[in-house]
């Protein structure tokens, strides 16, 4: 909430400068502004209805009860679960502290965080919109790679 | 028409399963039309502003300073700035797409556009702040301090696998897009 009203006065500042000195440039940058929010708006629409699908249909126990598998398929079918899946940060941090107290390995959280913050699946519609899909599929692909690296390493160091 | 009509699609799928699902199990269709909204409304609170600003940035910031600053001639320099300035982001990280869209378009390297999202949906400062609230220092320094050489290094890797291939937007040259 707080960063809304500071982006707000960021952007209401920046705004106001802008027109004092340029009327001209300034409506460009709103019709800028403007057809990039427009050409947003369907794929917005489409993930923000797939990530409430998401929690309805997969909700929080379901995720879990993937924790109790620490074999290497168990921590994969993790972090397939955190590259597919897209939990805001104030939601993922709090279950991943339930999950280490209720006993899952360190490994099995951090690999599901790490994929969680590294992989977008549910957002790559949106990123194939901006950047191309050969981008976005490297990115995430790289991403899935290493955050499954740094997931291990985590485990074997915090055991 | 017809692909304005197909970028719907994902919407009109969406809208189809939430039907079938409140009418088949009510409960998990309110939960799940319940969940969209509050996404929905969250969505529409930050995402003006930023393109208000991206809009900005895109009229008064030259293309040279983008250049400069984390273009191909960037070096190092680029790599922390890209790094800094993504830290201090909040949001989520389709947030940033449309910035590092518009800092690719004013001449950014690839490879730094990608340092910066990975920053972005990583280790930005709020999210570090709330991680070790939760999971303690030790888990958040040793994530952060293993997802930063990642980080760089999947900028590098995925500039190194777009240029190569044939001519697309990435390929050198490209990238300036006008609307």
């Amino acid at each position: 909430m707080l960063f809304n009203i500071v982006l707000y006065i960021l952007a209401a500042v920046a705004l106001y400068i802008s027109f004092r000195r340029d009327r001209q440039k300034t409506k460009k940058a709103l019709a800028i502004a403007w057809n990039s929010f427009r050409n947003l708006i369907p794929t917005m629409l489409g993930i923000i209805g797939l990530i409430g699908l998401m929690l309805a249909l997969v909700p929080r126990e379901v995720i879990a009860g993937l924790f109790g598998n620490n074999s290497p398929a168990g921590i994969l079918l993790i972090s397939l679960a955190g590259a597919v899946t897209l939990i805001p940060a104030f939601i993922a941090f709090p279950l991943a502290a339930s999950l280490l107290q209720s006993g899952a390995s360190v490994m099995a959280v951090a690999c599901f965080i790490t994929t969680l913050l590294m992989v977008g699946i549910i957002t790559a519609p949106m990123e194939v919109n901006f950047f191309g899909k050969k981008f976005t599929f490297w990115r995430n692909a790289i991403g899935f790679v290493l955050a499954l690296v740094i997931g291990g390493v985590m485990g074997v160091i915090l055991q | 028409m017809k692909t304005r009509f197909r970028r719907y699609a994902l919407f009109a799928l969406v809208v189809v399963a939430d039907l079938f699902l409140s009418w088949q199990y009510p409960a998990r269709g309110s939960v799940a039309m319940k969940s969209s909204l509050d996404y929905l409304v969250e969505m529409f609170l930050f995402i003006p502003p930023i393109f208000v600003l991206v809009g900005l940035l895109d009229v008064w910031v030259p293309r040279q300073i983008v250049e400069k600053n984390v273009g191909p001639d960037s070096g190092v320099r680029g790599v922390v700035i890209s790094i800094l300035v993504a830290t201090a982001a909040a949001g989520p990280l389709y947030a940033g797409f449309p910035v590092a869209d518009a800092l690719l378009r004013k001449g950014c390297r690839l490879a730094n556009a990608v340092i910066f999202l990975g920053t972005w949906a990583t280790i930005k400062i709020p999210m570090l702040m709330m991680e070790v609230k939760f999971v303690g220092l030790p888990f958040a320094l040793l994530r952060l301090a293993l997802t930063l050489p990642a980080i760089i290094a999947t900028g590098y890797l995925v500039e190194m696998i777009l240029k190569a291939g044939e001519p697309g937007r990435f390929a050198q040259g490209a990238g300036e897009k006008n609307y």
